[in-house]
């Protein structure tokens, strides 16, 4: 092989693989913020086991009346009869985990249970997510007199105890449905959500790539929803998470003080865990534990995946 | 007609309850279209302020700003807002400091480019997107390709600063207006995004107003200079009239200050005296007089005026004597 031949080929060998490298390296930098995290959630065990959870739940409640062996607000003869206020049957054939304090299969209301509880905690969250980001958006965007009105409301709402608040909104119902319940929860998480947006957006207004957006004449609203707001969601989609459980909880107790609806064919894991959980602790306990484990897997879950989605959406964490 | 004539700019910052503070006080300085024109002083001169008044970026509420912007015979100053923002980016381009906090952290650098362009020139998205690509490539980021789905943090502070330059550009405003480019980056990028901007700026036939404390940056780049202290003009004059003979005791203080390879190694490095203060207003004399070292009797008592439209002192620094 001649000297010149030698290095014509190194260098050709060269340049192939630094063209191969830009190859592989664009493709990894072609790929957008939610596809990316999408495929990081995936290599996440922590994302994957929290979503695991949820989605097990989801398919109970979807298809409770698949999955439950028996109708939840059938009273069976088989267990009333052995019914007592000092003995609740436990397991028995056809009937896994028992009876409830009214003869009911304890399994099937469980796991119809799924159902109520999800859409309860869902929903709280989501209407209470969705009306804290408003006013948020509009106090931190606004500033000046809104800002003000808007912080001395919630204000306001945080001075009061929030189940006390929850109380107070259920009580001017007309009707306690199971809706006054969502609506009353959700209100309740509404300033904790405004204040820790207002926050991040008046940080955000601040900034200096929002003066520069300003500089290049972006419209007003386009740098409130552009570049302030998605840098300002990361406190509040936490939050959400963990709102979630409290949510469920605050339905409960709300149940439990009567202030629910007041359906006692309704199964709700709150409302099984604070109204016949608690009386007859002592005689079954069963009846309490079942439907707190149920809560703190849900919440867990919850919990797992939206701390992973923090994680994932932040631009920083991409590799 | 100039370009930009800023005439009498005066920025007045008031709190409730305190003393009222002149950060920019009576500026007058004229761009003409293709001109580079520098701003020069040391932190709190009044640099920034004039650069964000002349765009309309100050603070809605606790200051005050008086005096006319006049760019192409339109006072920026009289614009309803929607009017101004129809003009920022279009017409005038701004670059700031600091290359990283100046772009959106969650948007990927593409869309950065392409939403100027969306927003003046109403592209669309793709059209945008595609336009973006050559702007990324004018300005010397390499696969630009690839650089336009990436985030502000995965590109360096070069390129960063190259990004915002092409947004900056991306409208081919008449007027780019730089806030110390070049502070946030080391010596060796500094160059070169130096050689960029007045590349790019004499091609397209922009006028740059350049604000820095760099003496290096406007003896590379400025064809006139204005030297700004406690937010006044006390001397202006061309770059090279500026270095060889700086009259203002305050500009020659500056260049003394700068460090020099030919200079007596055993020597210490000239500073001038204390900082920036507003406790001798302008209206009771000559603001650097306490700092000054050619001080003297007259200086106290009424404001200086601008003598000749070009220098700010009563006892300027001698002209030196031809041999």
């Amino acid at each position: 092989m001649s000297g010149s031949g030698g290095i014509a080929t190194l260098a050709d060998h060269k340049r192939r693989r630094v063209e191969e490298l830009i190859a592989r390296t664009s493709e990894a930098g072609g790929v957008s913020l939610i596809r990316d995290a999408g495929r990081r959630l995936l290599r996440n065990p922590t994302a994957v086991v929290g979503a695991a959870i949820i989605l097990l739940f989801l398919v109970i409640a979807i298809f409770a009346p698949l999955v439950a062996p028996h109708d939840p607000v059938q009273r069976f003869p088989e267990l009333t009869r052995d019914l007592t206020v000092d003995h609740i049957p436990g397991a028995t054939a056809g009937h896994p985990l028992g009876s409830d304090p009214l003869g009911r299969d304890f399994a099937s209301r469980m796991i119809y249970g799924a159902r109520q509880t999800l859409f309860v905690g869902v929903l709280a969250t989501l209407i209470g997510l969705l009306l804290g980001v408003l006013l948020g958006v509009i106090a931190g965007a606004v500033g000046g007199r809104v800002d003000m009105v808007v912080m001395r409301l919630t204000d306001v709402m945080l001075a009061l105890p929030s189940l006390l608040l929850a109380i107070t909104l259920v009580a001017l119902a007309s009707r306690s449905t199971q809706w006054t319940v969502i609506i009353a929860v959700a209100v309740v998480n509404v300033p904790i959500f405004a204040r820790l947006l207002r926050g991040s957006m008046l940080a955000q207004r601040e900034s200096d790539h929002v003066l520069a957006a300003r500089a290049l004449g972006v419209k007003r609203h386009d740098i409130v929803l552009r570049h302030m707001l998605p840098n300002s969601l990361t406190a509040v989609i936490v939050q959400a998470t963990l709102t979630f459980a409290v949510a469920i909880l605050d339905a409960a107790a709300l149940s439990f003080l009567g202030l629910g609806d007041p359906d006692i064919n309704r199964a709700e894991w709150g409302l099984m865990l604070g109204v016949d959980g608690v009386r007859y602790f002592e005689v079954r306990p069963e009846l309490a534990y079942f439907p707190a484990l149920a809560i703190i897997l849900v919440a867990l879950g919850f919990t797992l995946l939206g701390e992973s989605i923090r994680e994932a959406l932040d631009p920083k964490n991409r590799r | 007609m100039a370009l930009l004539d800023v005439r009498d700019l005066s920025v007045v910052f008031q709190r409730r309850g305190t003393r009222p503070v002149t950060a920019v006080d009576g500026v007058s300085f004229t761009v003409e279209p293709g001109q580079t024109v520098g701003l020069v002083g040391e932190s709190g001169c009044g640099k920034s302020v004039t650069s964000l008044a002349i765009m309309g970026l100050l603070p809605r509420r606790g200051n005050t700003v008086a005096g006319e912007v006049l760019f192409e015979n339109t006072d920026l100053l009289k614009l309803r807002p929607a009017e101004l923002r129809d003009r920022r980016g279009r017409d005038i381009g701004m670059i700031f400091q600091d290359p990283l906090s100046s772009l959106n952290p969650v948007i990927p650098l593409g869309l950065q480019v392409a939403e100027v362009l969306e927003r003046h020139q109403g592209r669309t998205r793709r059209e945008a997107l595609r336009e973006a690509r050559g702007l990324l490539d004018a300005v010397g980021i390499p696969d630009p390709e690839r650089r336009l789905k990436e985030f502000p943090h995965q590109l360096s502070g070069g390129m960063r600063q190259r990004a915002l330059i092409a947004i900056a550009l991306a409208c081919k405003p008449r007027l780019l207006i730089a806030d110390e480019p070049t502070t946030a980056l080391d010596v060796t990028i500094q160059a070169q995004i130096l050689t960029l901007l007045k590349e790019l700026v004499d091609n397209s036939g922009t006028a740059l107003v350049m604000i820095t404390h760099d003496l290096g940056v406007v003896a590379g780049l400025c064809d006139t200079v204005n030297v700004l202290y406690a937010g006044k003009v006390v001397e202006r004059a061309g770059r090279h009239h500026l270095f060889a003979e700086p009259r203002h005791p305050y500009t020659d203080g500056l260049l003394q200050s700068v460090p020099r390879l030919d200079a007596d190694r055993g020597g210490r490095l000239h500073q001038i005296r204390g900082s920036v203060s507003d406790n001798i207003p302008w209206s009771e004399g000559c603001a650097f007089a306490p700092r000054c070292d050619r001080v003297i009797d007259d200086c106290i008592g009424e404001t200086v005026p601008l003598l000749g439209g070009a220098l700010r002192c009563t006892n300027p620094v001698p002209k030196e004597v031809p041999v």
